[in-house]
């Protein structure tokens, strides 16, 4: 413990500007995400908290220098960078503890970074933060194909893990657009969904178990490489909870055997509100198919442009409908949902003939938020409606944008009414940055309005935290709060996110 | 129900119809040093530890479906809506509960009518589970009244949700220890069109669940998966497995599934009826429902486990079992004796998976440890998280663990 830091920690903070680097950038912004004030006696103790960390790890795990630190300082919510104190990359669950140990002994905030693709913040540190990160814990631990589990370390990424077991052909269900870089760890954290969790749902629904890393260096155990668990349901309030119980080292996920063959087939409609009464009939029909993605007209030419995936030009929107199963299976769902997209006046079908075309027509999906980010700034909003409720919020979205003068691609997962409208805007001009966030609000409103929720699969984390009051009660937020404190009672572990600021204290 | 089968003894009993009834009650009672036991239909009555508590509160009252969108496959009910009104209506609808409703009223000697309520509650999923996921997996929102008697949701209507912590998932399973349940909100999918049952005759347990990992890691989305050893329900060792699907694909899959299964033995077919009652057997543990003397253990493991595991404990003691859920889920019968053979089957675990003491007489379900004893850390932990919604401990104490 470092000398006479305990017993102060608590007691004095000091207020830094909240965007961008304080000490490259200040007060430019017009609007401003609020961060805790800092621990100045954190901050005042640096070297002491430095020469503690370099106690639990060897050097090459430690990282203290400002230009090394600079990589950690924000995440895929690049409008907001803060410097951490350190970044620590331990190489074991015992060395996570130690870090963890240490750090609250000393009252010392701890921010969990898996591979930083946290489009809400989640991995944004302060200056007053150690960043655990989890990216040298990356190896496969065990695969068992009787049981269809495998453990890995939490670092691994989400591809790698389908990659594993891919010559067996098997597969890791959630697939979220970063699955090449995102880690399991920040997949568990968030809660991540993909573009296939309609049928195998997401993250929550195929994990097993979990190592994990309480904040006062206890190591659990949740779960197993069985179903349910005996108890309360620890693995469901872990996964989810935005790096604010504990650290996870290890998981035991449920891996599938993949279908037949699978096959996406595009349909390109005059409007959203065609393909939107689509998909609401697709689904009502019966048919569940592995995904249901929608992209407007925006989203069209963008990915287009950069996937070249031969996507329509000409349409108002389109659906990607994946259909799975044997070659008859497959012709004859796909008659069915033609069938009923004849019905919606689609003007355009077309079918991936081989596993290249189906590989093209997913690849300009998959890269929609990176060509977006291509053409302009954008912020990418989460909302999920019901589904009957689509082509309102669409149409609604729409006026909301141009209402403040900027543009929104329309790509995301309407089978389960995951909206993501991505809010263009220039980075460097602070008003627009101010309206798209503004803008950005005004539509998750709405979607809490039309009996949704603030986001579907990307978390709160300090983009969405301050709209929380707008879906949940004081009571509900207290009553999360109080759970939140069973783990962590110091509000050491990832402390500016998924709460409000204020009214903390009442929890 | 037989006294000797009530979980909770009580003093008075009262049936709040209103979530603002219930939460001025829970307001009112720890200045009124009140506890309460909470109950839904009595249905799953029996599971859990015996305790004492002042007033019984039954939800019975505050029942009805308060949103269903068919096109949504979404449904809301207050929690002491009967299961059977669920079901009707979504049979209507050409609908289905994934996680596969089943009915422990004869395994369990209750009678009644099972709430959904009191399913969510003590979270049991039937057959399907093993493909489709749990209960839990498709509880999206819920409502309950805290031991604050504050008011207090979680979750929502719409399908996927990250926003704030799951206090969903903790609502399922807990026994009513956190909070009184009001309303539930359901996900739910199409009703298969069709359906067929591929079974293997004479099988030992562990070339069964070696046939049936094999059928499940196939492509052919078996529905579920279990084996009766001989005697359990027919004369011969019986190990089935369920395909549920459009007609046309259930055509081609019976087909390659019995071809993938050929090398076990030659593949009967179980059709229509015949299917529809043998997997709600199964479900509902009727191998178990004749000789209520005996004790009943769940057991959760891994597959690949699952058939040492019983092994090794058939070598202590006289046992009656079978599997579901690929062999993942040990149902087993066995005397009632000092310990119900509690020490025996949870060391054969050797700490992976769990045991839970279904059924057994309240004086054993108070001796032995009824849920998988918590290591300290879980310990501290569960008990934190109950004092956190209920810190007066006003909500069936005890019931999961003796100091809880």
């Amino acid at each position: 413990m470092v000398e006479g830091l305990a017993e102060q920690h608590s007691s004095r903070y000091v207020e830094l500007g909240s965007r961008h680097n304080p000490e490259d950038n200040k007060g430019d912004h017009v609007t401003d995400i609020a961060f805790p004030a800092l621990n100045a006696t954190t901050l005042s103790q640096r070297d002491a908290i430095i020469a503690g960390l370099a106690a639990c790890v060897s050097a090459d795990c430690l990282i203290t220098s400002e230009d090394e630190r600079r990589a950690f300082e924000t995440d895929a919510l690049t409008a907001y960078r803060r410097m951490p104190l350190a970044v620590v990359l331990p190489r074991s669950t015992e060395e996570v503890a130690k870090v963890l140990r240490f750090c609250h002994e000393n009252g010392v905030r701890v921010v969990p970074r898996g591979a930083g693709t946290s489009l809400a913040g989640g991995a944004i540190p302060q200056e007053d933060a150690v960043v655990i990160g989890v990216s040298k814990l990356n190896k496969i631990l065990d695969v068992n194909y009787p049981d269809r589990t495998i453990r890995v370390q939490a670092g691994v990424t989400n591809l790698s893990i389908t990659e594993a077991v891919m010559s067996q052909g098997f597969f890791y269900a959630p697939d979220p657009s970063s699955q090449l870089a995102c880690t399991i760890a920040g997949n568990i954290a968030m809660n991540s969904g993909g573009a296939h969790c309609l049928k195998y749902g997401v993250t929550t629904n195929n994990v097993l178990g979990l190592r994990m890393v309480l904040i006062d260096g206890t190591i659990i155990d949740v779960g197993g490489d069985y179903l349910d668990s005996s108890g309360l349901d620890l693995l469901g309030v872990i996964i989810g909870s935005e790096g604010q119980l504990g650290i996870v080292t290890e998981a035991t996920l449920r891996i599938l055997r993949s279908s037949e063959g699978a096959r996406p087939v595009l349909f390109g409609f005059d409007s959203s509100e065609e393909a939107g009464e689509a998909v609401a009939a697709i689904l009502s029909a019966g048919i569940i198919p592995v995904a249901i993605e929608f992209m407007d007209k925006e989203a069209i030419h963008i990915c287009e442009a950069f996937a070249k995936a031969g996507y329509p030009l000409d349409v108002g929107a389109m659906l990607i409908v994946e259909v799975e199963g044997s070659e008859a299976e497959m012709e004859s769902q796909l008659a069915m949902i033609v069938d009923i997209a004849r019905q919606h006046h689609v003007r355009v079908i077309k079918e991936s003939r081989s596993a290249l075309e189906a590989a093209l027509i997913w690849k300009g999906r998959k890269s929609a938020f990176g060509a977006t980010g291509r053409v302009a700034d954008y912020i990418c909003m989460d909302g999920t409606v019901p589904t009957s409720q689509l082509s309102y919020v669409l149409k609604r979205t729409g006026e909301i944008v141009a209402s403040y003068g900027l543009r929104v691609a329309n790509v995301f997962h309407a089978g389960d009414g995951n909206m993501h409208p991505l809010i263009l805007y220039n980075v460097n001009d602070p008003l627009e940055q101010a309206k798209a966030e503004a803008a950005g609000n005004d539509i998750l409103k709405l979607c809490v309005e039309v009996g949704g929720c603030l986001t579907g699969e990307h978390g709160v984390g300090i983009e969405k935290r301050d709209l929380m009051p707008v879906q949940f009660s004081a009571s509900d937020l207290r009553q999360q709060m109080r759970v939140r404190a069973v783990f962590d009672p110091q509000w050491l572990l990832n402390p500016a996110k998924v709460f409000p600021l204020q009214g903390r204290d009442a929890a | 129900m037989p006294r000797d089968l009530m979980t909770s003894s009580v003093d008075s009993v009262i049936s709040p119809s209103s979530e603002q009834e219930i939460s001025d009650l829970v307001r009112q009672a720890p200045s009124q040093q009140q506890t309460f036991a909470l109950t839904g239909g009595g249905t799953h009555q029996p599971i859990g530890r015996p305790f004492k508590a002042k007033t019984r509160m039954a939800i019975h009252d505050l029942t009805g479906i308060t949103l269903y969108e068919p096109r949504e496959m979404v449904l809301s009910a207050q929690a002491g809506t009967p299961l059977s009104a669920i079901e009707t209506i979504l049979a209507e609808h050409h609908q289905i509960l994934p996680f596969e409703y089943v009915d422990y009223r004869s395994v369990l000697g209750t009678t009644g009518e099972a709430t959904l309520g009191g399913l969510v509650a003590t979270h049991i999923s039937g057959p399907r589970r093993i493909r489709l996921g749990a209960l839990r997996d498709h509880v999206i929102g819920v409502r309950f009244v805290n031991g604050r008697g504050e008011i207090i949701k979680s979750g929502g209507r719409v399908m996927k949700n990250v926003t704030g912590l799951d206090l969903v998932k903790l609502m399922c399973g807990a026994y009513g220890t956190l909070g009184v349940l009001t309303e539930v909100t359901l996900k739910l999918l199409p009703a298969p069109k069709a359906f067929i049952s591929l079974a293997l005759d004479g099988l030992d347990d562990a070339q069964a669940i070696v046939a049936l990992s094999k059928a499940l890691g196939s492509p052919f989305e078996v529905s579920a998966a279990a084996h009766l050893p001989a005697g359990v329900m027919y004369n011969q060792a019986v190990t089935v497995m369920r395909l549920e699907n459009w007609p046309d694909a259930i055509a081609h899959r019976t087909t390659a599934l019995s071809q993938l299964c050929s090398s076990f033995g030659k593949v009967r077919l179980i059709e229509g009826e015949a299917s529809l009652n043998l997997w709600r057997a199964i479900g509902n543990v009727m191998p178990f429902a004749a000789d209520q003397q005996q004790a009943v253990w769940r057991v959760s493991t891994a597959p690949s486990r699952a058939a040492h595991v019983v092994r090794t404990i058939a070598h202590s003691r006289p046992i009656r079992h079978f599997y579901d859920w690929g062999g993942g889920l040990i149902w087993i019968a066995t005397a009632q004796d000092q310990d119900c053979g509690a020490g025996v089957i949870r060391a054969a675990l050797e700490g992976q998976g769990h045991a839970t003491l279904l059924r057994a007489s309240s004086e054993q379900r108070s001796a032995i440890d009824v849920f998988e004893p918590l290591s300290q850390a879980h310990h501290q932990l569960v008990e934190r998280l109950k004092l956190s919604f209920d810190p007066h401990r006003l909500f069936n104490p005890h019931i999961m663990y003796r100091t809880i």
